[in-house]
């Protein structure tokens, strides 16, 4: 069991990080053209050019391009209509249809945006270059600039892995501390531990130390990995995180024991772990924005200890915040894991 | 120290299910005691109350003068409990389970080598061996070991010797009668009636209530009627034939042969059995016999479901 407690995390992060992103890699594309003008060529061959975009076949019938679709071989259709070139060249507004493959509609979202921007691109050649006598540089009347703080490139490696972290944590801390004192019951040791002297706070305090130790290793290999081997870049203090992360676990490993002591088999302190996992995972931010979440979610999301952490360590990483800037949070975690504990010790039984 | 146990008047019920009804008891200090009962009797559930694990819904149970519901952080401390079930970490080795359950009672092994010494040394040369990887015996010599190791007063042993061989079982009572030297107040559940005759005296208990209280001498003793063994070719049939017996009180399978009781006090074996051979049975023999446990817990219990 150990050397799985170990190694599983690890192999987990390297997975993740890479896997769990939302760069776009490989989008097919099926391209109906009707018009076979230049113009309609110069647009595809943009299409083509591009690295997130591969066009997979030509033809002239939408129908043709539709069982594509359906036979999934191709994720978007591209249809220009007879006359495209002709309104190019007139200047009028020349109309290309897509049709996008919404099954996965977060995917949908990327590819439409993605196509959006190489027709954007094509748009600026097609303007009437306006030079500017003097300097001969072209004239932009208007230009937005814009610089992405804290994470420049837009780089998902950096955006992912804190919250993957997190996620590790949470797994030892929940699982491990909700299986465990519903197997001694399921194995029958805790009778033997119940007729001791022992006190309760003592025994549960003996059951939080070592997934303490466990998460807190576990964190330190992960931001190893993070550093050295993603290049992710550090900013804050890795004191503060510690101090965010033992918080936190009291949290969880609160939240497990509680779980654990009011269970009878471990099948059942799976299942209610499970699905606390999963709520919290879902509405924590890691996937989805917490801000794109109705507001009953976001007021719920006041209960849910890994959006605090996820929240805090992407703070702390990322953007070097200090203690000041996350003591709210911090705060309002350390009283969730003192109430936890102590619900936790109180419902705990030596005698039924 | 007085450590003797007083239980009266306990019930406990587990929703519609009366587990124990009325039971009251007095244990001697230093007796080595056994209650007697086929499982589902109620045994378990008399230790649950007794180790404190469990509260009863009514009556009163002291333990050296220490109420279980007032007083039970105390009597904790006197308490040596060895559950039906191991109960040891089967993950840690024989050593540690031992260095465990002494930091938990706030003691050390050296302190108490003088208690378990004689069943230690059976077990030392596995010290190094996971307990889980034991055989059943040797198990049992450790639960044992880790029960004694904070010198309790009183040692409460749920079903010690169930799944245990033979040579084991006799072992382990050698070891209680050593236990008993050192002055503990030890007792036993088991469903094996022939360990009764190994306690001082013994408790018969079906459903939760207790049939007989006395020594095995004397619950023998005050079995008054005749026994007889019977022994035919087929035996299910001769039960089945004795129990149409005009006269018959009580038939009993007890192993290879019937145990019969006849409700007349003038009994002609020779009736009997030439009734038998008229049934067609062949090779009967009949002959009286010395009532053990077994036979006054049957006549106990039967004259306990008629009275229900």
């Amino acid at each position: 069991m150990l050397p799985i407690i170990f190694v599983m995390p690890i192999i987990q992060l390297c997975i993740l990080v890479f896997a769990a992103t939302y760069d776009m890699k490989n989008t097919n594309l099926y391209v109906v053209d009707k018009d076979l003008s230049s113009h309609s060529r110069e647009l595809i061959s943009k299409f083509n050019g591009s690295p997130f975009f591969t066009v997979k076949d030509l033809g002239f019938s939408v129908d043709a391009g539709e069982k594509e679709l359906f036979k999934d071989k191709v994720d978007a259709i591209l249809v220009f209509e007879k006359g495209f070139g002709n309104d190019v060249d007139l200047k009028r507004p020349a109309g290309v249809q897509v049709l996008v493959n919404a099954i996965d509609a977060s995917a949908a979202g990327l590819y439409n945006a993605y196509i959006q921007a190489v027709i954007q691109d094509y748009n600026l050649h097609l303007q009437p270059k306006l030079i500017n006598a003097k300097t001969r540089q072209p004239i932009q009347i208007v230009d937005n600039s814009y610089s992405h703080l804290f994470n420049p490139e837009m780089d998902y490696i950096p955006y992912m892995l804190p919250g993957i972290l997190v996620l590790l944590v949470t797994v030892i801390g929940l699982f491990l501390s909700a299986m465990n004192v519903v197997r001694e019951k399921e194995i029958g040791t805790i009778e033997q531990i119940n007729v001791t002297p022992i006190k309760k706070y003592q025994f549960l305090i003996g059951k939080l130390i070592p997934f303490l130790i466990i998460g807190f290793f576990e964190l330190g290999v992960g931001l190893l990995l993070a550093t050295f081997v993603f290049k992710i870049p550090f900013l804050g203090s890795l004191g503060l995180i510690y101090l965010v992360a033992f918080v936190y676990l009291l949290v969880v490993l609160g939240i497990g024991l509680l779980i654990s002591t009011q269970t009878d088999t471990q099948q059942q302190a799976m299942f209610i772990a499970w699905f606390f996992m999963v709520v919290f995972i879902m509405m924590s931010g890691l996937f989805t924005p917490v801000e794109s979440m109705p507001e009953w979610g976001q007021k719920l999301n006041f209960l849910n200890p890994v959006s605090y952490f996820i929240k805090m360590i992407r703070m702390i990483m990322l953007k070097g915040s200090g203690f000041k800037d996350v003591m709210r949070e911090l705060g309002i975690l350390g009283l969730y894991g003192i109430a936890m504990l102590t619900i936790a010790v109180n419902r705990y039984r030596k005698v039924s | 120290m007085d450590s003797h146990i007083s239980i009266e008047n306990l019930s406990k019920s587990y929703g519609e299910v009366l587990a124990l009804q009325g039971v009251s008891l007095e244990i001697k200090s230093g007796e080595l005691f056994g209650l007697i009962g086929p499982d589902g009797a109620g045994k378990t559930t008399l230790f649950r109350i007794l180790t404190t694990l469990l509260l009863p819904n009514t009556g009163n149970v002291s333990l050296c003068g220490y109420e279980v519901v007032k007083d039970y952080k105390y009597i904790r401390n006197l308490l040596g409990y060895m559950p039906g079930r191991f109960s040891l970490y089967q993950d840690l080795s024989v050593m540690e389970n031992l260095n465990f359950f002494a930091t938990v009672f706030n003691t050390r092994i050296e302190d108490n080598m003088d208690m378990i010494h004689d069943i230690w040394v059976q077990i030392e040369p596995f010290k190094d061996r996971l307990a889980g990887k034991l055989s059943g015996g040797m198990k049992q010599k450790l639960a044992l070991c880790c029960a004694l190791i904070h010198q309790p007063k009183i040692l409460l042993l749920d079903e010690p010797t169930t799944g245990v061989d033979a040579v084991s079982r006799s072992e382990f009572w050698q070891m209680l009668k050593g236990l008993k030297a050192k002055g503990i107040t030890i007792v036993v559940a088991t469903p094996y009636m022939d360990e009764a005759n190994l306690c001082e005296r013994v408790a018969l208990i079906q459903d939760g209530k207790i049939l007989q209280v006395d020594t095995p001498a004397g619950i023998v003793n005050q079995y008054e009627k005749d026994l007889y063994a019977i022994h035919t070719s087929d035996m299910y049939q001769a039960m089945l034939d004795i129990r149409e017996y005009p006269s018959v009180h009580s038939v009993f399978a007890f192993g290879q042969v019937l145990h019969y009781t006849d409700k007349r006090d003038a009994f002609e074996v020779a009736e009997l059995k030439e009734y038998l051979v008229n049934k067609g049975h062949e090779g009967v023999k009949i002959e009286k016999i010395q009532a053990v446990i077994e036979d006054c817990f049957m006549a106990l219990s039967q004259e306990n479901k008629l009275e229900q």
